[in-house]
């Protein structure tokens, strides 16, 4: 269900945690199989829950409470846009509106051609880098104007 | 270019890519405060004691007594014992402990070896916010580096001592840094807050006594071992020891992180940020991250960055977030963007917060958009009343402190908002 490289990487988590408590490698076993799958469907979930030994329930609850945890498919690249305070007040608005108006999609959206998906997203403490925004999570770009947008949605385009 | 008095960000060099190894961290005195503990054996009481002299107070946003909160731990406890970090640096502004843990990841280390060994501890967890991938990463490598160097693990420098340290990523929930959210989100659960007492020095992680304390907290514990507690004391003020490092956010010329001595006034930590952006004129200032009240900028400017001062200026200084907002700001729209954040991370569990903050956002929300009611204003104060003091955790207090505090001290613009259907400015 997930590879070899995937467990092996689960398997690490887990020997940080006590034996008698695995559930506690629940977090980044969920984040490694978005990671190989794009998106956290029932059964992989399931087989998350199985491998770690705990009710398929406890795992949908992680799954549903983390925000950054996929429960659709989403595009190849997920953008996480910062529209909070500090953000808005250093052009987070205007980051926004340049890759709605560029992708022609609204928070939540997916292009017709299955590569981006737009979120709106919460404080990812990088308020001195504004606009900030995140690419699948893990990568995080920093002062975006407009321009560094579009050298960006170039990069990835190819 | 002024004399900075640093303690966390001393002696680094942003240039060199390695400046964060384990190397040109003992080349900064690194690892110097843990070796003479281990060489000297130093007794876990006199740490404690050097930390409470230090009046080094948790940076975090609580500002409790770091060596007071060291104190509670049982110390005849037979079992397992746990040290967290947490370093779940969501609170909108804050931006420091992505940079301790970035360019000086072995000084939260080092910190928290000596915080285990002073609490006979031997096993400690860092919780790093989900969002700062790059950080986690370099957080394992740093503690890989330890670990190989004998740092770390098992009979550190062949003293019998021995302390494990993992790192721990979230997943994007802004409550996880409430400390006992924390602790149910490292089990491996949904990120709830636990009612207090018990406290976490009695029923923490794993159900074991559990101390936890913010990233900036554990860095500063080596400068205070090496130099003494009453030196730390004495760069800041009584009460209120050390340097603070402030993330300065918003309309700055130059946002970024300022380690400054305590009591600073807010008008040399607004000039080290290069001033205001375009030359306007300050308006208003949130001190110590979104959950703390606004401060008018008049205020601000006679006001020094340290615990007591801002909290006698009427707000508090929480993480140290500094948010910078000039003439232009409408204080509806500030008030909105922050109301919908509280609404979106409420973790659901009391209802005063789940249901108040909806209404909180929802009211701001039709001000803003033009349909607000004179009786708003008074509605908002009362669905404020009923959500403070009356939850589990401090978060419906953060959602409901901005919302008072912006209606006392910008009532004008709001009610113009609801008299004209637009902004002030």
């Amino acid at each position: 269900m997930l590879s070899a490289e995937s467990l092996k990487k689960i398997d690490h988590e887990v020997t940080k945690y006590p034996a008698d408590q695995k559930q506690s490698a629940v977090m980044s076993a969920l984040a490694i199989a978005q990671d190989e799958k794009g998106w956290l469907a029932n059964e992989t979930m399931d087989f998350v829950a199985h491998y770690l030994g705990m009710p398929a329930i406890a795992v949908y609850e992680v799954a549903t409470f983390y925000n950054m945890y996929n429960l659709q498919p989403v595009g190849r690249y997920k953008f996480t846009v910062c529209t909070n305070l500090p953000c808005a007040l250093s052009g987070g608005n205007d980051a926004a509106a340049h890759l709605k108006q560029k992708l022609g999609i609204g928070f939540n959206q997916t292009t017709t051609d299955g590569k981006f998906t737009l979120k709106e997203g919460e404080c990812m403490g990088a308020c001195g880098d504004a606009p900030v925004l995140l690419v699948n999570n893990k990568r995080m770009c920093s002062f975006m104007s407009c321009e560094k947008i579009d050298q960006l949605l170039e990069e990835l385009s190819k | 270019m002024t004399q900075l008095t640093q303690i966390l960000l001393a002696g680094l060099n942003p240039s060199d890519p390695n400046d964060w190894r384990l190397r040109s961290y003992e080349q900064r005195e690194g690892y110097a405060a843990l070796r003479k503990i281990l060489n000297e054996k130093i007794p876990p009481d006199t740490i404690i004691g050097e930390v409470k002299k230090s009046a080094l107070r948790g940076r975090g946003g609580a500002g409790f007594p770091t060596g007071l909160k060291w104190s509670f731990m049982p110390k005849q406890y037979e079992g397992d014992k746990y040290l967290v970090c947490n370093s779940d640096e969501g609170e909108p502004g804050t931006f420091k402990d992505r940079d301790i843990m970035h360019h000086n990841p072995h000084s939260l280390i080092e910190g928290m070896a000596i915080g285990a060994y002073a609490m006979g501890i031997r096993t400690g967890y860092n919780y790093i916010h989900g969002e700062i991938w790059d950080t986690y990463e370099r957080m394992e490598e740093a503690i890989d580096e330890a670990r190989s160097a004998g740092l770390l693990g098992d009979n550190i420098l062949g003293s019998g001592f021995s302390f494990q340290l993992y790192n721990h990523h979230g997943y994007g929930a802004y409550i996880c840094g409430e400390e006992t959210a924390l602790l149910e989100s490292l089990e491996g659960k949904k990120g709830q807050p636990r009612f207090k007492p018990p406290f976490p020095a009695s029923f923490g992680l794993y159900g074991k006594p559990t101390t936890i304390n913010n990233t900036e907290t554990f860095a500063s514990v080596p400068w205070i071992i090496r130099n003494g507690g009453e030196k730390f004391l004495q760069i800041g003020k009584p009460n209120n020891g050390g340097t603070k490092i402030f993330s300065v956010s918003g309309h700055v010329n130059k946002p970024g992180n300022y380690e400054v001595p305590m009591g600073t006034p807010f008008a040399k930590l607004l000039e080290m940020a290069g001033g205001m952006r375009g030359g306007r004129k300050l308006k208003a200032c949130i001190p110590g991250g979104s959950s703390m009240p606004v401060l008018p900028g008049d205020i601000m400017m006679r006001t020094d960055m340290d615990y007591d001062s801002i909290a006698k200026a009427g707000s508090f200084l929480g993480s140290g977030a500094v948010i910078i907002m000039d003439d232009t700001t409408c204080m509806v729209k500030a008030l909105e963007r922050l109301s919908y954040f509280y609404y979106e991370e409420s973790c659901g569990q009391c209802t005063p917060c789940r249901e108040g903050t909806g209404w909180l956002y929802r009211v701001v929300h039709r001000i803003e958009t033009g349909k607000g009611r004179i009786e708003d204003l008074d509605l908002l104060n009362n669905v404020a009343d009923n959500i403070q003091g009356r939850t589990i955790c401090a978060l419906g207090d953060a959602a409901a402190m901005p919302v008072r505090a912006m209606i006392q001290h910008f009532r004008d613009e709001f009610i113009y908002h609801i008299e004209h259907k637009k902004c002030m400015v």
